[in-house]
């Protein structure tokens, strides 16, 4: 581990001063993620800037209904808020569904849409990668692409962002709320993240320096009927293969309207936009279901692999999707 | 030497004595032993799996503030004996596999020594390498002998000619994955070198065995063992992989001998384990088994193909159950390896059994499919009046029993044997049985002292206990062997200051160390009677074992597997274990053997694989978030029992090995369930969703 | 870059000098010496270094000591009420979370252990304030059941496998436990 400077600034607007000032410079917010990687050398900054205590750490009701999650609010009290709970347990259920106890209690709001991919190859410095080291190739082609995607990749990266939150964040029109060195801004939570095309080592839209200080969520009646479904290697404590957020309303066993988002399976969380509209006006069955999946996966490329790669995602995203519906679909919320 | 028939303390559900001071967390590990001005050690890995080191910069590394010594093949200590290549570590500029030390950074703090590393510039040479195992690879050979010096082949009868003739065969391939031991306290040494007169080496190692690790280091540095002294009251588990000291003792007590008078500290990185301490090989079983209609047995046939490194052979037994499992007239089983440019594969626990018992007890499921016979009723048909090969009695068999008992238990009688049609809810439900064995083994020395102290009897021997209830078992057995109350009975363990014990590896510890102290208290009552007075003192060693019967522990297990309809997740919620392993000494610690034992083998079954890349020729899912090993959440429930078993000839407690027996058959177990739930034999572990989803795909939901 | 900082860790106020890149788990442990948290992968995929910071459970390995200056941090050994020295009072200093690991046999060699310890405790007072888990089934308050307890539990690697033995520790460890958190704060006493 490179040595590095440590500031612990009185505000927010001097942590965002003291990184856009310093290319050299991270934000370090509940550090899960961060101090993962200044071990593994994959982060090797000059100086670490301290965020507790100065993002807000409370969940307010704004007038219009919607929900201002503080940037500081832990992943653990964001999932056990009663108003989450009930008006998007979509939100609550992906929260629970990540890590363990002790990490979420750990990591932010603000944080976890940030965290970065976990490809063992991204995370091994003894082997190129065009995230870490644009230019030096992608050791995940051919590789071990178990964990890799199917949908959005590039030849010159086949990661996956690793967040179940963000993929409820994308999934109910989240707004992200940053402070930069240009001052305030609000991104849509699916523009937040970048598909990696021929800039891997750019997850974000964000700019050196710019911090997120608070994650919008907009009243949406639909979201009360919601549900994370996450498909693991391992009952609890293990990454996604693949996982499905969804919101669905359903009138007259005729589906009104749909918010779907996949994980696991591209290198943001995936909004399903395609599979919402094939579903409007379609009958509530596992046809309709199956062929929303059908239209969002057209797409899909599987990645060829050791181990048989994973083109097992393909069909087990759209049994999962229609899994999901149909659960949401024969459960009446009221 | 007698041990009572009736014993007081043996068999008794005591707690574990180290229970206090490990859920406080004060037991002391071997990284953290107080140890004054201690230095750090951190080491630098090769980043080729073959070739030569050309140029080593460490001038980097040398500059750091608090670096105290590099240590590279160039400046190095020349050790005595580089026989064992796995330890020859620093001796020179060949890269034999990805991951080898080629050098070692001493740091005031551990950060340091980690940047240090970091800052050594290495420049290869490289060669191409071969690290894909394959079964029909052309360079495929016979090792001389397998683990631990068993014969490689064996033949009986005429194997094709029985095949050929039977009414119902099956010929499968099976394969199992590698593994990694991943204790979860890594590997770590703490060294003080006194280099006083001809000098002294305080090792405090995490190791399964103190005396054991003392031999082989006085080898390789070429000293007398009384300049040695190996500690390790407590081992953070090992399940093999510290039953020999690898890389980590040597590279300490070299830092150490670099940094005289200064203790220094090292813990290997989660990740460095997956390449410096040892593993299970891959295998690759071909299994063969014949009969006639009546289920009678007629050929038995496993072919094994396993790795090793190029430069170390370990030659895993994987072959060797099936050697005895099962009566057959005819019976062949082989090994082949392929030696590759990979890190040195070792012991883990059950070698030979673990991974062996996995396609021969899901062959004889499939067997028993193909006869339409019960797969218990199969097995039982099948028992041997003598051990297979030897001829031998044995001194207690009693897996019949253990899977009658486990079948009642378990409530198989109401067993729809049909595959695919029992559902609840979401899921795919079904039951699967495989058999468990594991040889009953003695080392040959090992040696106990009893002195009384004040009241009071101590117990001194250099055994270990890797949460193996050791601390506990052994004053059991002294308190009965001497005729005194448990609570009168002071053990000490874990120091080469105490009488030499061999490792604890291959089930063997009980049968050894407990032998050493009734014969100790034998000697301690032959001389000081009923009344020793205080300070009186006697020794006693392991005698050789009764080597006219065979002596083996059985099991049988019994797993409810579900499958998810839609996803094709697998769980499993039940396992039951029945277990004939002789007298047990505590249930208490016993049951957490058992249970732990099949555990492991549920994460075998599910969960383990450490992903060789072939290119690179390194595990790249090299941490604990890469390779799973169950959670709490993917446990439900587990029992374990045992039948009372009476077996004279073992030793004299009665008692057989427990560590190892529980993770034998478990995944055969679990695959045979899994065949039971949806239909999908499972032949290549771990079972993951992706193996059975084509499966549902085929199928109508409802 | 060294810095001066103090952590109250066990109910005893610490001052030490830290490297900006140590964590709180080698603070811990090579710095003072207390070695109750164990290190078993440094990476927060293991659990055995949890302790508890301002009462919730954490991973310390992933926690720089430099923001821990002024923290609140209880380890294994400083559980039981009065547990300063408690290695040499075994049988009194034990907290009931302890005291169930020993009865229940939920431990084997001992590594994972004070991790396990430290997280059931935290995962108690979490259900005590009525967080829901990824297994609670609806909107209210969670049953404590089984598969509650080993969902809670599964951020705390055992290999020895003590899973089955954990969660009824920790079940009765909950029924044995005064109503209302207990963690961390009692312990300055």
């Amino acid at each position: 581990m490179k040595p590095f400077d440590y500031l612990a600034p009185a505000d927010a607007a001097e942590a965002v001063r003291s990184v856009a000032a310093n290319p050299d410079a991270v934000f370090l917010g509940g550090g899960t993620n961060l101090v993962d990687h200044l071990k593994l050398g994959v982060a090797e900054p000059g100086l670490v800037v301290g965020l507790a205590g100065l993002l807000p750490s409370g969940i307010e009701e704004l007038d219009d209904g919607a929900l201002r999650i503080g940037a500081g609010v832990s992943n653990s009290d964001l999932a056990a808020d009663p108003r989450v709970r009930e008006r998007f347990p979509v939100l609550s259920q992906a929260l629970l569904s990540g890590a363990s106890g002790q990490l979420r209690n750990m990591a932010t709001v603000g944080g976890n849409p940030l965290q970065r991919t976990r490809c063992v190859y991204f995370q091994d410095v003894t082997t190129p990668c065009n995230k870490r080291e644009p230019g030096s190739g992608c050791s995940a082609i051919g590789g071990w692409t178990r964990h890799h995607a199917v949908l959005g990749a590039s030849e010159h990266c086949i990661a996956v962002h690793p967040s179940d939150m963000a993929v409820a964040m994308a999934a109910l029109d989240a707004r992200v709320r940053t402070l930069g060195p240009a001052g305030e801004r609000a991104i849509p939570f699916v523009e937040l993240h970048r598909l990696p095309g021929d800039a891997p080592e750019r997850d974000t839209a964000l700019e050196h320096g710019e911090l997120i200080t608070a994650i919008d969520l907009p009243a949406q009646p639909i979201a009360r009927r919601s549900a994370y479904h996450k498909v693991r290697d391992r009952a609890s404590y293990a990454f996604a293969l693949v996982s499905v957020a969804a919101a669905i309303e359903v009138e007259g066993g005729v589906i009104r309207d749909a918010r779907i988002a996949f994980g696991g399976v591209a290198h943001a969380p995936w909004r399903a936009r395609r599979a919402e509209e094939a579903l409007r006006g379609a009958p509530a069955s596992d046809g309709s279901y199956r062929a929303a999946a059908d239209a969002e996966l057209t797409d899909a490329r599987p990645a060829e692999g050791l181990d048989g790669g994973n083109a097992f995602k393909i069909p087990l995203l759209r049994r999962t999707l229609t899994a999901t519906l149909r659960d949401l679909a024969g459960e009446d919320p009221r | 030497m007698t041990f009572p028939s009736e014993p007081e303390a043996v068999g008794r559900d005591l707690p574990r004595r180290d229970g206090a001071v490990k859920v406080l967390g004060t037991a002391t590990y071997a990284y953290e032993t107080p140890l004054a001005n201690a230095a750090y050690l951190h080491a630098v890995q090769a980043t080729i799996a073959r070739g030569r080191v050309t140029a080593l910069d460490t001038a980097a590394a040398e500059a750091l503030d608090g670096v105290v010594a590099v240590l590279t093949p160039g400046n190095a200590e020349r050790l005595a004996s580089t026989e064992d290549r796995e330890l020859a570590v620093l001796q020179g500029e060949e890269v034999a596999f990805r991951g080898q030390v080629v050098a070692l950074v001493v740091a005031d703090s551990s950060e340091v020594a980690r940047h240090g590393a970091a800052l050594v510039r290495v420049e290869y040479a490289q060669q191409p390498h071969d690290a894909e195992l394959r079964a029909d690879r052309e360079d495929l050979y016979a090792p001389e002998s397998v683990n631990p010096d068993l014969p490689t082949d064996t033949s009986e009868g005429d194997v094709d000619a029985a095949l050929a003739a039977a009414e119902v065969s099956v010929e499968e391939t099976y394969t199992t994955a590698m593994y990694h031991n991943n204790p979860l306290e890594p590997h770590a040494t703490a060294a003080l070198w006194d280099p006083a007169g001809e000098g002294f080496l305080t090792l405090w190692d995490s190791t399964q065995g103190v005396h054991p690790t003392r031999t082989a280091l006085a080898s390789v540095f070429g000293l007398d063992e009384a300049q040695l002294r190996v500690v390790c009251p407590y081992v953070g588990g090992g399940f093999g992989s510290k039953g020999q000291p690898h890389v980590n003792v040597v590279l300490a007590a070299m830092a150490a001998r670099a940094v005289p008078g200064r203790p220094v500290r090292l813990a290997l990185t989660r990740q460095q384990m997956f390449s410096l301490t040892g593993y299970r090989t891959p295998t690759i079983q071909r299994c063969r088994l014949g009969a006639d209609r009546d289920g009678t047995i007629t050929a038995i046939a496993v072919d094994v193909v396993e790795l090793t490194s190029r430069i170390k052979e370990f030659a895993e037994q994987s072959g060797v159950p099936a050697r005895m499992m099962y009566a057959s007239p005819n019976r062949s089983t082989t090994h082949r390896l392929a030696a590759l440019d990979v890190p040195v594969p070792s012991w883990m626990r059950a070698p030979g059994e673990c991974p062996g018992m996995f396609g021969p007890e899901v062959a004889m499921d499939e067997l028993a499919e193909r006869l339409g016979l019960d797969p218990v009723e199969l097995r039982i048909r099948n028992e041997p009046a003598v051990e297979p090969g030897s001829g031998k009695p044995f001194s207690s068999r009693n897996l019949v029993g253990c899977l009658r008992e486990g079948a009642v238990r378990f409530g198989w009688a109401e067993r729809d044997p049909r595959p695919g049609v029992r559902r609840r809810g979401d899921w795919l439900v079904g039951t699967g049985v495989a058999a468990s064995t594991y040889p009953v083994s003695r080392m040959p020395k090992s040696t106990a002292t009893i002195r009384r102290e004040g009241e009071r009897y101590a117990v001194e021997i250099g055994a270990a206990d890797l949460g193996t209830g050791t601390w506990t078992t052994l004053a059991q057995i002294a308190a009965d062997a001497l005729g005194v109350t448990v609570a009168l009975v002071d053990v000490r363990i874990g120091d080469t200051d105490y009488p030499m014990a061999s490792v604890a590896g291959g089930s063997s510890g009980m049968t050894t160390w407990g032998s050493a102290v009734v014969e100790a208290a034998g000697a301690f009552r032959a001389k000081y009677g009923s009344e020793p007075p205080d300070g009186a003192e006697a020794s006693g060693s392991v005698q050789p074992a009764d080597d006219r019967h065979a002596m083996h522990a059985f099991g049988a297990q019994f797993a409810e597997a579900h499958v998810h309809l839609d996803t094709g997740e697998v769980r499993v919620p039940r396992l039951l274990g029945v277990f004939a392993a002789g007298r047990i000494i505590n249930p208490r610690t016993a049951r957490s053997q058992f249970i732990g034992g099949m555990t492991m083998g549920l994460s075998m079954a599910l969960h383990e694989q450490s992903v060789l890349d072939p290119r690179t020729g390194h595990v790249v899912n090299h941490d604990l978030a890469g390779y799973h090993i169950t959670a709490n959440a993917d446990v439900g429930a587990i029992e374990a029992y045992w039948l009372a078993e009476d077996d004279p000839h073992v030793n004299a407690m009665g008692s057989k090995g427990i560590g190892e027996i529980g993770i034998v058959g478990t995944a055969a177990a679990v695959s045979n369930a899994v065949w039971h739930a949806c239909g999908v034999r499972v032949r290549d572990l771990p079972i993951t969703l992706d193996k059975v989803l084509h499966a549902l795909e085929e199928r109508p939901r409802h | 870059m060294q810095r001066e900082i103090t952590v109250r860790v066990d109910g005893t106020a610490r001052p030490l000098t830290v490297d900006t890149r140590t964590t709180l788990l080698d603070a811990l442990r090579e710095r003072l010496g207390i070695t109750s948290p164990k290190k078993g992968c440094d990476h927060g995929q293991c659990g055995a270094c949890t302790v508890l910071s301002g009462g919730r459970r954490v991973l310390s390995c992933l926690t720089l000591a430099v923001t821990q200056d002024g923290a609140e941090v209880v380890t294994a050994e400083g559980l039981a009420p009065g547990a300063a020295g408690a290695g040499q009072q075994l049988e009194g200093g034990l907290h009931p979370v302890q005291r169930a690991f020993v009865d229940c046999d939920a431990l084997q060699c001992g590594y994972c252990t004070p991790g396990q310890v430290v997280s059931a405790v935290g995962a108690l007072d979490e259900f005590a304030a009525g967080w829901p888990s990824a297994v609670t089934e609806g909107p209210g308050a969670p049953g404590l059941d089984r598969a509650e307890v080993a969902e809670r539990m599964s951020g705390n690697l055992c290999r020895c496998a003590a899973y089955v033995n954990i969660v009824t520790a920790v079940l009765r460890a909950a029924t044995s436990l005064p109503a209302g958190p207990t963690a961390g704060k009692e312990v300055d006493g």
